[in-house]
């Protein structure tokens, strides 16, 4: 198939980008899309340009790092999936593809479609996790975990950390990732003893983060390609209220 | 054979069960005062480098760790799929630490040593109490207790598992560890930073020379001692289940400047891959082991039958593994069947359109969970819709990610058509030689994971990887590590303005420059390419003599036309992710020869290593204990020149034998 994409270039953080057309031909429809963009940037360095810079690495949905916008979708236009595991069979011969990078205050782009997303990183680091030295655990069966909450903890711990929600939502909200974080460990039984500092430190972080508000259009959850629920916000809001409220510091 | 003076691998006097219980007792250790004032430097952020530096900081030592991902939760110890053993005898069938072991050194082909596989065993409960202690959350059954399947090799069900996605789970308890220890300050994190080289100071490894991957600027850090947690080699073969920046560069730099290179040429090509469809392909995926519990592996009886899967009568269908290894049936271990479809698929029984595949058909399992359901339920006449219905609820709650990873490559449903499969390069038992306490042989210069070469042989078992690098982090180098930083508890931190860390820094510097003023006419990935076809034909599931020698010259071609025509675009004080995979393939071009010498030195056949000169009757591997019951250490003396040196392999708890899986 051929096709025309429309691709975003911007040198670094520092300068203006701008669209570029490329035509690309001969494309199977059992590529993943980055290998389409693979043969785009093989044809460019033999043509003696520069090739287009994008992350990627596992390829194959889990590590997160792959982050484009297509079309203006996140991931692109099918449910549940990351970019390296949208095929071009989803696409017809003649297509216009427009690609940019995710767009939010709290994702600077690096280069073309290339963004820093280490504001996750230190969310994570303000509390998404548990105090537990190395060392301190007791035997695994002694704390037995319904089986319902369990694959609960678990459907929200299936966050990529991709960033696409931040991407579909008109405010770059972050409340979707956060929220996944902070409902696992507030459904476990581990995550008790921490459980209102979590809440707070992690939103407060985000706000630093230049993260904006949380209007419930529902967009993130609909562009999330591991499915993380709405229902995870509606926890951390009564995590968060819960815990600002019975706050110490707040006394 | 005597082993080599130059190779100490310090294993502690006593019984084997015994031995790592002594050695914890009685291990020097460093005072939280000092710990203080020792800084340690973990590269890599998969499961053994988030454990480690995670586990270093919480004792009190300065850790500074290195990524080149964008954030150290997506290393490639994210895609692990299947899940992770322990002999934690939760399912009452029998397994026991001695069992573990066992089974771990028989899985390797007996080609492991017996004191490191025994510590494994011994420590892998704890990486589960860990785990869920840190809120990872396990599958589990109704009763609230933890589930656990089987995976091949084994007769118990061990293997602890988070759906089709027990990797990441355990990555990110270990990530969220490593987060909170940043948060407190106790270790500085850098992430898109690569490790460009090794700093020695007075032959020890003093710290490393880093680069910006975003600035392009190349940075100095001092460490007390460096552990090298940088995964596996497999992408020199450039189709590989790793993921695409996975690489050599920081094991390899180590080798160059003094530690040896353990057994490279054990590769594990794992069976069950979904088959490359074409020449655009960028990289392979893994259909979990797991997949092998329920589904069964059979090709047409007839060759070149070119009928659909359903259209094939029972009868005319050869579940080849379950003829040829009754006792284990669909669950030998990976090498075994590797080689069992690639021997159907080069007698003309493949099936697909490249004949280069088998089927993985789940229609029995489905239909049998449909029949367990519909017990429960009291439906005694259930139609077959009904089971089929039911049954595809269960297959889905087991493996539905995979079932759905399947769909999306493919285009193909596996609920309803067999999954095609063929064997693929998944990951390297070879790696670093480490003694006991996971020293290479570079003082303070460490190797944690699949970066080492140490406990799986030469073929490692499913879900052993996630064991061995969570108990390397969490469980080993936080005790072993003392053995060597008590000694240095008056070394002061040397600036990095030392003589030593500015010449490293100018030839890594020079390096890169060579590499950006070559401007030739093909890209990095063409020569990535052709390492690869050269590596997978000649020194791949199959080697021969012949081939070898052939390969170890085309390599030394290949990499002499990279150094003079590889082309670079842009500038090397930006970011510029052509210019890092470039400095990759230059080092996967030395790797793979070196792979090749030591495929050809090894005149037997053992695990993932398949010599065709040295094969039974039936076609099984045919190792020489008499001859190579060591591992093969390298020494690099200088460009294309290798020194071998041996371990010998005692077995003192094991009595050594013809693996059989029959």
């Amino acid at each position: 198939m051929n096709l025309t994409l429309k691709v975003w270039r911007q040198k670094n953080t520092n300068t203006e980008g701008n669209f570029e057309n490329y035509d690309v031909q001969g494309i199977s429809e059992d590529m993943s899309f980055l290998e389409m963009f693979d043969v785009l940037n093989e044809r460019l360095i033999n043509d003696g340009k520069e090739p287009i810079a994008f992350d990627h690495d596992c390829r194959e949905g889990i590590c997160g790092m792959c982050s484009m916008y297509i079309n203006g979708s996140p991931h692109g236009p099918n449910r549940g999936v990351t970019t390296c595991q949208l095929h071009m069979r989803s696409f017809k011969s003649g297509d216009t593809i427009t690609v940019e990078p995710w767009r939010a205050a709290a994702f600077p782009v690096i280069k073309d479609l290339t963004v820093n997303r280490s504001s996750f990183d230190r969310i994570i680091s303000a509390g998404g996790f548990v105090s537990v030295n190395t060392g301190n655990a007791q035997d695994a069966n002694a704390l037995p975990i319904a089986k319902e909450k369990a694959d609960e903890a678990f459907a929200a711990a299936a966050c990529i950390g991709c960033g696409a929600c931040v991407a579909a939502c008109k405010n770059a909200s972050a409340m979707l990732f956060t929220s996944a974080k902070i409902s696992q460990l507030a459904l476990l039984p581990q995550g008790q003893a921490e459980r209102e500092m979590r809440a707070e430190k992690m939103v407060a972080q985000m706000d630093i983060e230049g993260f904006g508000a949380c209007t419930n259009t529902g967009a993130c959850e609909a562009e999330c390609p591991k499915g993380i629920s709405l229902e995870n916000i509606a926890r951390m809001n009564r995590e968060y209220f819960g815990a600002v409220l019975s706050s110490k510091e707040h006394e | 054979m005597a082993t080599s003076p130059r190779l100490d691998a310090k294993i502690p006097d006593g019984q084997l069960s015994e031995k790592w219980t002594k050695f914890r007792s009685t291990v020097p250790l460093v005072n939280p005062a000092n710990k203080r004032n020792i800084e340690i430097i973990v590269v890599g952020t998969g499961l053994a480098g988030a454990s480690a530096a995670a586990s270093l900081a919480e004792m009190g030592y300065k850790v500074k760790a290195f990524c080149f991902q964008d954030s150290p939760r997506r290393a490639h110890s994210i895609a692990a799929q299947g899940g992770v053993n322990a002999a934690k005898n939760y399912q009452n069938d029998g397994d026991s630490v001695y069992r573990l072991f066992y089974d771990t050194i028989k899985g390797g082909d007996y080609r492991a040593r017996e004191a490191n596989v025994h510590r494994l065993s011994e420590v892998s409960g704890n990486i589960i109490d860990q785990c869920v202690a840190q809120g990872v959350p396990f599958a589990r059954e109704y009763g609230g207790l933890l589930s656990n399947r089987s995976f091949g090799g084994t007769q118990v069900q061990r293997t602890f598992y988070a759906a089709g996605q027990t990797g990441q789970q355990l990555l990110l308890g270990a990530y969220s560890a490593l987060q909170r220890q940043v948060g407190l300050g106790n270790v500085t994190m850098y992430t898109r930073h690569e490790m460009m080289d090794v700093v020695m100071v007075d032959g020890k490894a003093r710290g490393i020379i880093a680069r910006d991957l975003i600035s392009g600027k190349l940075e100095r850090h001092f460490g007390h001692a460096v552990l090298l947690c940088t995964g596996g080699y497999g992408n020199v073969f450039y189709l590989s289940t790793n993921a695409m920046g996975s690489n050599v560069t920081a094991a390899w730099k180590a080798h160059k400047k003094g530690a040896f290179f353990g057994n490279p040429c054990y590769t594990q090509i794992h069976p069950t891959c979904i088959p490359v469809s074409g020449d655009h392909q960028s990289k392979l995926t893994l259909m979990s082991e797991s997949l092998r519990n329920d589904g069964r592996i059979w090709v047409p009886k007839k060759p070149n039958d070119t009928r659909p899967a359903n259209q094939i009568p029972e009868d005319e269908r050869d579940y080849y593994l379950e003829r040829r290894y009754p006792a284990f049936g669909n669950l030998v271990p990976r090498d075994i069947a590797s080689r069992a479809a690639k021997e159907r698929c080069d007698a003309g029984y493949g099936v697909g359109a490249s004949k280069k595949a088998v089927y993985l058909d789940y229609a029995a399992a489905i239909l049998r969970y449909g029949r367990v359901e519909a017990t429960k339920r009291g439906m005694h006449n259930a139609s077959n819709e009904e089971l089929q219905v039911m049954g595809k609820e269960v297959v889905k709650e087991k493996y539905g990610n995979l079932f759905d990873m399947y769909k999306q490559i493919t285009g193909e449903d596996p609920y309803e058509v067999p999954m095609r499969i063929y064997p693929a390069v998944h990951y390297t038992m070879g790696g670093l030689w480490v003694d006991y306490n996971l020293m290479t042989t570079v003082p303070g210069l460490y190797a944690l994971g699949e970066a080492n070469f140490s406990d799986h042989g030469a073929n490692r078992l499913g879900a052993s990887a996630l064991m061995q690098g969570l108990a390397d982090g969490y469980f080993v180098i936080p005790y072993t590590i003392g053995a060597y930083l008590s000694g240095d508890i008056r070394t002061k931190a040397i600036p990095t303005d030392a003589p030593e860390f500015v010449a490293a820094e100018k030839a890594v510097q020079d390096t890169i420059d060579k590499l950006m003023s070559i401007q030739g006419t093909k890209s990095v990935d063409y020569y990535h390419k052709k390492l690869g076809l050269i590596m997978w034909d000649k020194c791949g599931m199959a080697r021969n003599e012949v081939g070898l020698k052939e390969a170890i010259e085309e390599i030394k071609a290949l990499r002499k036309e990279f150094w003079s025509n590889v082309r670079i675009p842009g500038d090397a004080n930006e970011f510029n992710p052509e210019l890092e995979k470039a400095g990759r393939v230059a080092d996967f071009l030395e790797l793979g020869e070196l792979m090749c010498i030591d495929a050809l030195n090894r005149n037997e056949s053992c695990g993932g290593h398949f010599r065709e000169e040295y094969q039974t009757e039936e076609g099984e591997a045919k190792r020489d204990d008499e001859n190579y019951a060591y591992v093969a250490a390298w020494e690099y003396k200088g460009d294309s020149d290798y020194e071998l040196h041996k371990e010998e392999l005692v077995y003192e708890n094991i009595k050594i034998a013809q693996r059989s899986y029959k």
